[in-house]
């Protein structure tokens, strides 16, 4: 029983941070269809941010979750005018463009700090489930990302603001005629993606070793499950991710990570093979 | 020959690369001969990425994986097998294999070329990943032992047929590796001569209207793309017979990046273009590593915007069109001039 607890737990935390992994990508793709290979990147900036921002002695929760996604915002939003802008409705300029930022960032970031580990201090304990004791900060996770997960969906869907963005996705020509600008949406949008990614990136942070090349680990992941997911951002990401994460989880506990990991891009590739879609292409056609 | 006498580019690119061939040892000392077997082992790889990506308009962004599984393949066959002909067949075999499934998922799925990009990456990712968790002596294939991130050491050299005790030296294993070089340039440009390369490049220009008139896509994509492995492959093998060692960074994202940057800058749809790009980026890499203050990876990044935004094209057909503007200057009357470039302009 305590292991069944314990397993259940493990699977919860790990679909939380898939899906905190892949909301930002999914929010660039799903709304922009672009394809960001500097997402891993962004995180590993969130992550740096969290760092440096702890070392310096800032609060640990300001410094994990209300800094990095205003920093990495702000990156994203000056690298949108600088290199995006130019290459919309050219999909694989803008794959090769973003994997250019990704290389340039871990460049820019191992020639600052170095190519070592840093570590960011866990704020919280740990507690038990029956006789396994386990780490709060997975609570932190878990509650991060169903945060994250329904404050997007009220965004999109009861606000001002999400109805332009939707409709300017929908039909940027349409919502020009009516006086909005889809320019400054698209900026927005894609400051939104990088700032979901560096708040993944700080919330992370402390379970994971920041480094230059820490994007790696992730960007596979969150690439297959925002494929996996299909066009609804968000119910989209959040079913790929309670799929992938599920079959993940339970292949780790039953072998290594390592081949949890191998499972869940094979399940993934097999997944697009009969949806190329994904999940939302398919099914919940409605949702956003 | 038939097909060397009907393109006198290629012409002069295989007699060029066969006086590079036997001018290097003389010419340079053991070191640069070193060096310029690198150089060789990433044209060829330039080459696979060249044709996958610039004919067949596979976008593979994990051309690494087909580089890494030759290598390793080449080192455990190797070191088994001790011969190292078979080891060599294997390093282009396995790939293929490989290749095969893979796009068989991915074409056969239907899915759209960004996806294909997405899950070629996601692949190598997970080779890596897989690769550097072998650490530790249980894991073995034969007497190799895989070793984790750090990699197989003291991989067999080529040798003769034969004489598998009698290793070739530095200079003998650059005339294998030129020598792949040149054949594989060969080899893709007598498949782009034929029926075959003629249906890939159709496809690639409009697949819809290659589908009705009786292609199948899918099929030669998916041909395209285990050949493209092969050489991948065969890349890979000279990669490891140079310095003896494999580590999974050969699956590295970094990798795959190297390539592609090369193949954009060298040029889309030529195949000199990779094999030059290749080169350049590889030098330009040898000498970033001589200096520690910037990591090699910052100028590769800018390298790879500057070109996206500015030159998507690639250096060669860009100097190819110039060279074509100057022939034209030079020839057209200048009355002519005017009125053409203005059809031109509206054509």
């Amino acid at each position: 029983m305590d292991l069944t607890g314990l397993l259940a737990f493990n699977v919860l935390t790990g679909i939380a941070t898939l899906a905190l992994i892949t909301i930002g990508l999914g929010v660039i793709y799903g709304m922009m269809r672009i394809i960001n290979l500097a997402h891993g990147e962004f995180m590993m900036l969130g992550a740096y941010t969290a760092v440096t921002a702890s070392t310096a002695g800032v609060n640990i929760w300001v410094s994990m979750l209300i800094l990095p996604p205003l920093v990495v915002g702000l990156v994203g939003l000056v690298l949108e005018r600088t290199i995006i802008r130019f290459l919309y409705g050219r999909m694989m300029d803008t794959m090769l463009a973003t994997w250019g930022i990704s290389l340039g960032l871990i460049g820019l970031i191992t020639s600052i700090f170095g190519n070592v580990v840093k570590s960011v201090q866990m704020p919280v304990g740990s507690f038990a489930i029956g006789q396994y004791h386990v780490s709060a900060y997975s609570l932190v996770i878990i509650g991060v990302g169903v945060v994250v997960l329904s404050s997007l969906l009220l965004l999109l869907r009861k606000t001002r603001f999400g109805l332009i963005l939707r409709a300017t996705m929908q039909n940027p020509a349409m919502s020009a005629s009516l006086g909005v600008r889809p320019a400054a949406v698209y900026m927005a949008t894609f400051a939104l993606g990088a700032a979901l990614a560096g708040l993944a990136g700080g919330v992370l942070a402390p379970i994971s070793g920041v480094s230059p090349g820490m994007g790696g680990a992730y960007i596979a992941k969150a690439f297959i499950t925002v494929l996996g997911g299909g066009p609804a951002i968000i119910a989209g990401t959040g079913l790929a991710a309670g799929l992938f994460g599920f079959i993940n989880e339970i292949v780790s506990f039953l072998s290594t990570p390592v081949i949890g990991d191998i499972a869940l891009l094979a399940s993934a590739v097999v997944l697009i093979r009969i949806l190329p879609q994904g999940i939302t292409g398919r099914f919940l056609r409605r949702s956003s | 020959m038939k097909l060397l006498r009907s393109s006198s580019g290629a012409q002069t690119v295989v007699i060029l690369s066969i006086i590079v061939m036997f001018a290097v040892p003389k010419v340079l000392s053991e070191f640069g001969v070193m060096q310029a077997t690198l150089f060789a082992a990433v044209a060829i790889f330039g080459l696979s990425q060249g044709f996958v990506w610039g004919y067949a308009g596979i976008m593979s962004f994990g051309q690494a994986a087909f580089l890494g599984i030759g290598a390793y393949t080449y080192a455990i066959a190797a070191i088994n097998l001790g011969n190292t002909q078979v080891a060599g067949l294997l390093a282009i075999a396995v790939p293929m294999l490989f290749a095969a499934l893979l796009g068989y998922f991915m074409f056969y799925g239907r899915i759209s070329d960004a996806y294909v990009g997405v899950i070629t990456l996601t692949v190598s990712v997970i080779l890596f990943e897989l690769m550097n968790s072998t650490s530790g002596s249980q894991y073995h294939i034969g007497d190799a032992v895989l070793g984790g991130f750090n990699g197989i050491p003291a991989i067999p050299p080529f040798a003769p047929p034969g004489k598998p005790d009698e290793p070739l030296d530095q200079i003998g294993v650059w005339y294998v590796a030129m020598g792949a070089l040149i054949v594989a340039y060969v080899f893709l440009k007598w498949i782009l001569a034929s029926r075959f390369g003629r249906v890939v490049v159709a496809i690639r220009e409009n697949e819809t209207r290659a589908m009705l008139i009786g292609y199948d896509p899918r099929l030669y994509k998916l041909l395209s793309f285990v050949i493209g492995a092969g050489i991948a492959g065969a890349a890979g093998a000279v990669f490891a017979t140079w310095g003896g060692f494999i580590s999974p960074t050969v699956f590295a994202l970094t990798m795959s990046a190297q390539v592609i940057i090369s193949v954009l800058i060298g040029g889309l749809g030529t195949l000199i273009g990779p094999i030059l790009g290749a080169v350049a980026i590889q030098y330009l890499i040898n000498v970033a590593g001589m200096q520690h203050t910037i990591d090699p990876s910052l100028g590769l990044g800018i390298v790879l915007v500057a070109f996206v935004l500015l030159v998507p094209q690639g250096v060669v057909p860009v100097a190819r069109s110039w060279i074509a503007r100057l022939n034209w200057t030079a020839r057209t009357p200048r009355a002519n001039r005017a009125k053409t470039s203005e059809q031109e302009s509206r054509s």
